[in-house]
């Protein structure tokens, strides 16, 4: 097994201390002649494990091989069949816990680097484009997508190429939801990656309307009863930020991380030439664990300032993705774990000068799975910061729940759909955070493609 | 995008616009709201919806030219394209919802400050048009700046027009119009509804207050989204937390934090001012 002896190539990536102060993207990414040793690193399994942790279930090691050859067009077709946004993907999958996790190398060393190789494969396709095989033969029937985001992509795309015309529908001025919105341009460029990730699909015949918010400007019944849609399916993600509750909350300087982020990903506040402002504190405190805390705390590092992680659990419970702790650490990130805000506390201008917090120890484990934390008697402290990020999670919009007849939703918001995406108003179908609540990219997607064979079932039985 | 189809300035740096943009248009309620975006590079701005047409898939906003950005928009010219016309947002005004024999029992008073006469048009002329007679006070700080008074004359029972220097109507400003109203001229109101500056607001609110009449105020806070994604808009309601974006922008003025609000408001003044300053230099 010589193979083994190979160590996992590195990805070339921008240093720390450089790309703290810029926008652009952190990893390189693998060139030709790493992709290729890296992939002859796998081992090719018989029953590979990395697939079956896959969410839409991708070839991999089929994908590696042409990698290892240099076929990069048998590459891309291979992955194209299960999943349209590898640059997406490659990008921003927790591989450590679905592919990489399951890979038998990971056993004894290091995984096969399969993210950095379905990124590489990707921005080949972006590059140099797909011969393109399928012939489409419209079938004359018109399927309504709401929202532009990863599982609305998704399913527009493999509807698209069953025949359907596709129209999918945006609340925003730009498409790709939290793609656009949320995830950070050093982690997915817009322009690079996103959009022409979104080109593809426009390819398939799918057509695109921003500035429509469904449950607003129109409705899912106005869809279906007046413009014809024989089914919709909604993507529309959960966008809602939440909040602790403590006081404080609404002085100036603190603003969810949904806000936070938005400013910088969506309307490019960063930017000199962009409109609109952002403001940062020169010592920014951002609140929670998971991945948009840590996209949150680098953007505000990014904008100068001096910033921290402040997390109830320990390093062990942080639901981020390992690779962006790392990245994190790197640029200079203060991490304060085991720490909990009380208060937001205020100057006598209605700014935050600073967050009272306590001091957690961890107790048995919680529903979850997870320890739960517990206050420190006697251990409050005051922190100084100007700026505090809230970055606890976020909820699905009511908004089309509210205005869509027989339209069913669980208690925290989540609209109610099985595995297949079909949810309790017939031919309304759904899929993604708008159903699960805040999960990731990937499982969007292959929801988004559930729906899509579900909507197909259905309308051909109609 | 969404064709700009008039233009006309009703006072110095203040613009009404006529859009086209027939869905919003279609599904449009007195007391919502739009976000226009005058280019690329551009803001997300919300503006209160002033008129619509159904039929001719029309929507009216009006503008007032105070920083880079809305600036932005009034310097687009009859004919041209706002690339993005977003709404209706927010809640309909609460009236809409109600038994119409009922609405015609109550005696309705808006108030109306600087560029808030926009917004209160629609809600006047849908009450007009369901057969509801109210009272309307615009007031501005000279008589130039006395915005829609003929539309408003058209629809509403009595305008009385408040200037704080007195060169239109009566010289004062609304809140002393309001209480010339109910004090010397023997007029009763069951519900205010008031829109314009927070200052004017808050002070409307408590005269309100004094009299036990129930008021409604609709709050232009800061907002990104305008879909209830990023939070922006928060204001203290009754000690909760509302999202103006979805909750509102309609409150009950009694309960409404207009020092926070206030304060909110001037979250990003300083990056705003930096703008406007470049802005003037170019």
């Amino acid at each position: 097994m010589a193979k083994n002896n190979i160590p996992r190539v590195p990805v070339r990536e921008q240093a720390p201390e450089v790309r703290a102060a810029n926008f652009e993207e952190v990893s390189y990414g693998y060139g030709l002649d790493e992709a290729k040793q890296e992939a002859s690193r796998c081992l090719n399994c018989r029953r590979p494990r990395c697939v079956e942790q896959c969410p839409v279930s991708i070839r991999i090691p089929d994908f590696i091989m042409k990698v290892k050859d240099g076929d990069m067009e048998s590459a891309a077709q291979i992955i194209a069949q299960d999943s349209l946004l590898p640059s997406i993907c490659g990008r921003v999958c927790p591989q450590e816990s679905q592919c990489e996790g399951a890979c038998v190398l990971g056993v004894k060393g290091e995984p096969v680097s399969i993210g950095k190789l379905e990124r590489f494969v990707g921005d080949w396709e972006l590059e140099y484009g797909l011969e393109e095989h399928m012939e489409i033969t419209p079938n004359g029937h018109k399927v309504a997508v709401v929202g532009s985001g990863p599982a609305g992509l998704t399913c527009a795309a493999d509807l698209a190429k069953l025949g359907y015309k596709v129209t999918v529908f945006e609340a925003l001025h730009k498409l790709g939801g939290v793609l656009q919105y949320g995830i950070p341009e050093f982690r997915l460029p817009k322009e690079r990656v996103v959009a022409r990730e979104v080109e593809k699909v426009k390819r398939l015949g799918v057509e695109f309307e921003t500035d429509i918010i469904v449950g607003r400007t129109v409705t899912v019944d106005s869809l279906m009863d007046d413009e014809g849609y024989e089914a919709v399916f909604i993507g529309s993600g959960a966008g809602l930020p939440k909040f602790m509750g403590i006081p404080g909350e609404n002085l100036n300087g603190v603003v969810s991380a949904n806000e936070f982020l938005t400013r910088n990903n969506l309307m490019k506040a960063y930017d000199e030439e962009s409109d609109t402002p952002v403001f940062v504190g020169r010592r920014t405190a951002v609140v929670g664990g998971g991945n948009v805390a840590m996209d949150a705390v680098r953007t505000a590092k990014r904008l100068g300032a001096e910033a921290c992680i402040v997390y109830r659990r320990s390093e062990e419970e942080l639901p981020a993705r390992v690779e962006e702790v790392h990245h994190a650490r790197e640029e200079g990130i203060e991490f304060m774990m085991l720490t909990n805000p009380t208060e937001i506390l205020g100057d006598e201008t209605g700014w935050v000068r600073g967050l009272r917090c306590v001091r957690m120890e961890l107790g048995k484990p919680d529903e979850s799975g997870r320890r739960s934390p517990k206050v420190i008697e006697g251990s409050e402290f005051d922190l100084d910061c100007e700026m505090v990020v809230m970055s606890l999670g976020t909820s699905p919009n009511p908004l089309i729940a509210n205005t869509t007849a027989g339209l069913q939703t669980t208690r925290w918001g989540g609209i109610i759909a099985d595995d297949a995406g079909i949810t309790t108003r017939k031919g309304v179908f759904a899929g993604g955070d708008a159903v699960t609540g805040a999960a990731t990219v990937i499982l969007a997607m292959g929801a988004g493609r559930a729906a899509a064979k579900a909507i197909d079932e259905y309308l051909r039985s109609k | 995008m969404f064709k700009i189809i008039e233009k006309r300035e009703l006072a110095p740096d203040i613009w009404l616009m006529n859009v086209e943009a027939p869905r919003v248009a279609r599904s449009a309620q007195p007391g919502q709201f739009v976000i226009v975006r005058a280019c690329e590079a551009g803001e997300r701005i919300p503006l209160t919806v002033a008129d619509y047409d159904r039929e001719k898939g029309t929507v009216s906003i009006v503008i007032q030219a105070v920083g880079v950005s809305t600036r932005k928009i009034v310097a687009l010219a009859e004919g041209e394209l706002l690339p993005d016309f977003a709404g209706p947002l927010g809640q309909p005004s609460a009236f809409i919802h109600e038994d119409i024999e009922e609405l015609r029992h109550r005696k309705f008073l808006f108030i109306a400050g600087g560029v808030g006469a926009a917004p209160v048009y629609p809600q006047v002329k849908w009450l007009h048009e369901h057969g509801i007679g109210v009272d309307v006070i615009v007031g501005a700080r000279n008589s130039e700046f006395i915005l829609l008074a003929d539309e408003l004359g058209k629809v509403a029972r009595n305008l009385y027009i408040a200037t704080d220097d007195g060169s239109e109507g009566f010289h004062g400003n609304v809140t002393a119009m309001l209480r010339e109203l109910i004090d010397n001229r023997g007029a009763e109101y069951d519900e205010i509804i008031t829109i314009g500056p927070m200052i004017m607001m808050k002070y409307v609110a408590l005269a309100a207050k004094e009299y036990g009449i129930k008021a409604t105020a609709s709050l232009n806070t800061l907002m990104i989204d305008g879909t209830g994604m990023c939070g922006a808009c928060r204001v203290s309601v009754g000690g909760h937390t509302k999202f103006a974006c979805v909750d509102g922008p309609e409150f009950d003025a009694w309960q409404i934090d207009f020092d926070e609000a206030m304060r909110r408001q001037t979250m990003y003044r300083t990056q705003e001012a930096e703008a406007n300053h470049k802005c003037r230099i170019s």
